[in-house]
């Protein structure tokens, strides 16, 4: 069984309040000198056999099509695991 | 005159949609998520709510429903759609409206009264209003904030395409204030707001503001007149 990792970020000009909260979080938990936190999302996709180019090139356009939206996300990786 | 209202899983305002279609005088047709046809309606409404827990992002698994793409081809030829907040968000994901839908600003819930301007009267859903009208009606959302890039957002209002935009303090972090906008075409209009939760006396937005808390019905009344004048 392979696995291919697709991560998906907003984009760097829309405005992300969850990771803006998790950035006032971090100093109250003692945790200083955080600048800036942006929260994506990471997707784990399992095939049945090898990641194949083929399968790669699958999993791009499920990343594009359905996965992100591209008007405010960005696919930033699309990759074999393990 | 037959308006379709859409149910998908998660959908919470299909109720109320179709009560506020019967109330403006037209038969309100139930399609489900499932239907791979629109039974002939006139005009369809896609309603608020939560369609598939908003997982993934809000609309963005309705947008694959089989009752979609009969929608998306009947929407690109003309016919009459009204989506309402979480119907709103099926539009962009679908690529029938532009821009996109996220999160609050201040990342609360919001729930209150709206005033908003009628800015845009030349759809099907808005023929009824007066250019420049202040109405007041439900607001309640999670992910409301209407983005979209610069160009887009200045064709959006050199096309005159912004429906309806928010008066007063901006409630969700929306670029420009825009609460709804429309298609090129006009046929196709998004709209953050709940119209259908103010078409009854009492039911709607405090009478004592002056409103009567019946500032929604028009949305519905107006496709119901254009419908049956065309």
């Amino acid at each position: 069984m392979g696995r291919v990792v697709v991560e998906v970020m907003l984009k760097p000009e829309i405005l992300d309040p969850q990771g803006q909260a998790v950035l006032n979080a971090l100093p109250r938990l003692g945790f200083d000198g955080f600048s800036s936190v942006r929260q994506g999302k990471r997707f784990e996709l399992d095939v049945d056999g090898e990641v194949t180019d083929e399968v790669l090139a699958r999993v791009r356009e499920a990343a594009a099509t359905l996965l992100s939206n591209p008007v405010i996300e960005d696919v930033v990786a699309v990759e074999r695991a393990g | 005159m037959r308006i379709g209202v859409v149910t998908f899983p998660g959908s919470l305002d299909d109720r109320d949609a179709a009560r506020a279609v019967r109330l403006a005088g037209a038969e309100a047709v139930s399609l489900w998520h499932g239907d791979a046809e629109l039974h002939g309606v006139d005009a369809v409404v896609l309603p608020g709510g939560f369609s598939y827990g908003d997982y993934l992002r809000c609309g963005a698994i309705a947008r694959f429903a089989p009752v979609m793409r009969p929608l998306v081809d009947a929407a690109n030829g003309g016919l009459p759609v009204l989506g309402i907040c979480n119907g709103f968000q099926v539009l962009c994901e679908s690529h029938l409206l532009p821009g996109a839908l996220v999160r609050n600003d201040h990342r609360k819930f919001v729930c209150r009264d709206q005033p908003l301007s009628i800015e845009r009267t030349d759809t099907p859903w808005t023929s009824a209003y007066a250019p420049g009208e202040r109405v007041v009606v439900p607001l309640k959302n999670g992910e409301g904030g209407f983005v979209a890039d610069e160009r887009t957002l200045d064709e959006l209002e050199g096309e005159g395409r912004v429906v309806a935009r928010y008066v007063g303090e901006n409630p969700n972090g929306s670029y420009r204030a825009i609460a709804g906008i429309s298609n090129a075409a006009g046929n196709v209009v998004g709209l953050m707001p709940h119209p259908e939760h103010a078409i009854e006396p009492l039911f709607g937005p405090d009478p004592r503001s002056g409103t009567g808390g019946l500032d929604g019905l028009r949305f519905f009344t107006s496709v119901v007149e254009g419908l049956v004048s065309a």
